[in-house]
């Protein structure tokens, strides 16, 4: 599975009561790192789709959620465990950087 | 193997491909996982780029020469250069994906990396209101007071743009004399948001989870003050992306490659290098582009030295 878009009003639903680990890409149309990681994420949904889902917000059109996890820095990846961050990664990283950051949920 | 691969995808880069694709040299350039564009990826308008008169955005511009690039037979693969063998008839370069290609020249484009300020919370608050890219977290400082530090043509760009967002923009500087150019220091010294503070060097920032100040000396008096800001943007310069080269490549003082007068040949014969990471001066997407275009030429002839098995050798244009 690649990577699907939540909002502010189905953060709840599709993230913190996610039963899979979840990971959050706070990003925006402006960032150009943004779109430079964004196909990265995208590989790396669907090679590991049985272990950790990613799904992807825009900090524009969703500022309550930025503003609620205090994002001053995209993109901002936050990965998520029964509701809680228990990772983040800031700035776009080539793919064995975010892998090597992210091996403890891809394993 | 190639006739050439070309490494780095700004200006220069791209610059270069769009010459040697057009020589018919097939070029391979290997753009950067993440920071292919260069640059100009991280910056919005530019006013100064000839042919624009109305500017145009960054992003778009480097879209526009991928494009022009890959028009005429230019191939884009979009990761990093692991390893370089630069000597020996035949160049290999080494990517990230484990792929390694082979080359008779290659054109050394890979631009400069932003300095830090070299302060002990600097990486531990990068992201949580450290920045080195105002166009991409200034959105997040809405009605907030920030910082900006350094005294180039970025530092006033970013000082600027913040505020767009910021209710008010500190201006830090070392010294009370400006490398930026008159028409942006003025726009931002009218700026009724923008606040300069000169003579005064960075020594702290601080913050637990997120900056809320930054400690600053003036250098002239060692008088010691706290700004409280939410978001530090450091500006202040950006040093030359070598350390692929290193050993391999001579260097300058300055540190960017050395090449040979005007020209964008090496110590290296085959390797030629463009772009800011050989201009300690100029470091602008104009010049990086010229010096570009010299390269393309410069390997172009090298190559057509070598002989016509070379030419024989090469893989076809791919549709």
């Amino acid at each position: 599975m690649s990577t699907r878009d939540v909002t502010d009003a189905t953060f709840e639903s599709d993230v913190l009561k996610s039963e899979k680990t979840i990971m959050v890409d706070f990003w925006a149309p402006w960032c150009g790192p943004c779109r430079a990681v964004s196909p990265i994420l995208d590989q790396i949904a669907t090679e590991n789709s049985d272990k950790i889902d990613i799904v992807k917000i825009n900090v524009d059109d969703n500022p309550e959620t930025a503003m609620k996890y205090q994002i001053t820095s995209i993109p901002a990846m936050k990965v998520f465990k029964g509701g809680e961050v228990v990772k983040t990664v800031i700035g776009a990283k080539p793919k064995p950087a975010l892998e090597a950051d992210l091996a403890e949920f891809l394993a | 193997m190639r006739q050439v691969i070309i490494i780095g995808s700004g200006p220069a880069g791209y610059t270069a491909a769009i010459y040697a694709a057009r020589a018919n040299l097939a070029p391979l350039v290997i753009a950067s996982s993440v920071e292919f564009g260069g640059e100009l990826m991280k910056t919005t308008e530019v006013e100064n780029f000839p042919g624009f008169p109305e500017g145009v955005m960054g992003p778009d511009l480097m879209t526009k020469m991928q494009q022009q690039a890959e028009r005429f037979g230019a191939e884009i693969v979009y990761d990093d250069v692991t390893a370089l063998e630069l000597d020996g008839p035949v160049r290999a370069v080494t990517l990230g994906n484990g792929d390694r290609h082979e080359a008779h020249a290659v054109i050394y484009a890979t631009g400069s990396a932003y300095r830090k300020l070299g302060l002990p919370d600097e990486d531990r608050l990068s992201g949580y209101g450290v920045s080195w890219c105002a166009t991409c977290d200034g959105a997040f400082f809405r009605q907030k007071t920030v910082a900006v530090v350094g005294g180039g043509d970025s530092a006033m760009e970013e000082a600027t743009f913040l505020t767009r967002f910021a209710d008010k923009v500190y201006l830090i500087h070392r010294s009370e004399t400006f490398r930026a150019s008159a028409a942006m220091l003025d726009r931002a010294k009218a700026d009724p948001k923008i606040e300069f503070v000169t003579n005064a060097a960075v020594q702290h920032i601080y913050g637990g989870e997120l900056v809320t100040g930054v400690g600053i000396v003036d250098t002239e008096t060692g008088d010691e003050r706290t700004l409280d800001v939410s978001g530090v943007f450091i500006a202040i310069g950006a040093d030359p992306r070598t350390h692929l080269v290193h050993g391999a490549l001579e260097l300058t003082e300055q540190g960017t490659i050395a090449v040979e007068g005007r020209s964008s040949r090496t110590s290296v014969a085959g390797v030629f290098a463009a772009g800011d990471v050989v201009d300690p001066t100029y470091k602008q997407a104009i010049t990086a582009a010229g010096s570009g275009c010299a390269a393309a030429l410069d390997a172009q002839h090298y190559l057509e030295g070598l002989g016509d098995n070379v030419r024989q050798t090469a893989e076809p244009v791919s549709a």
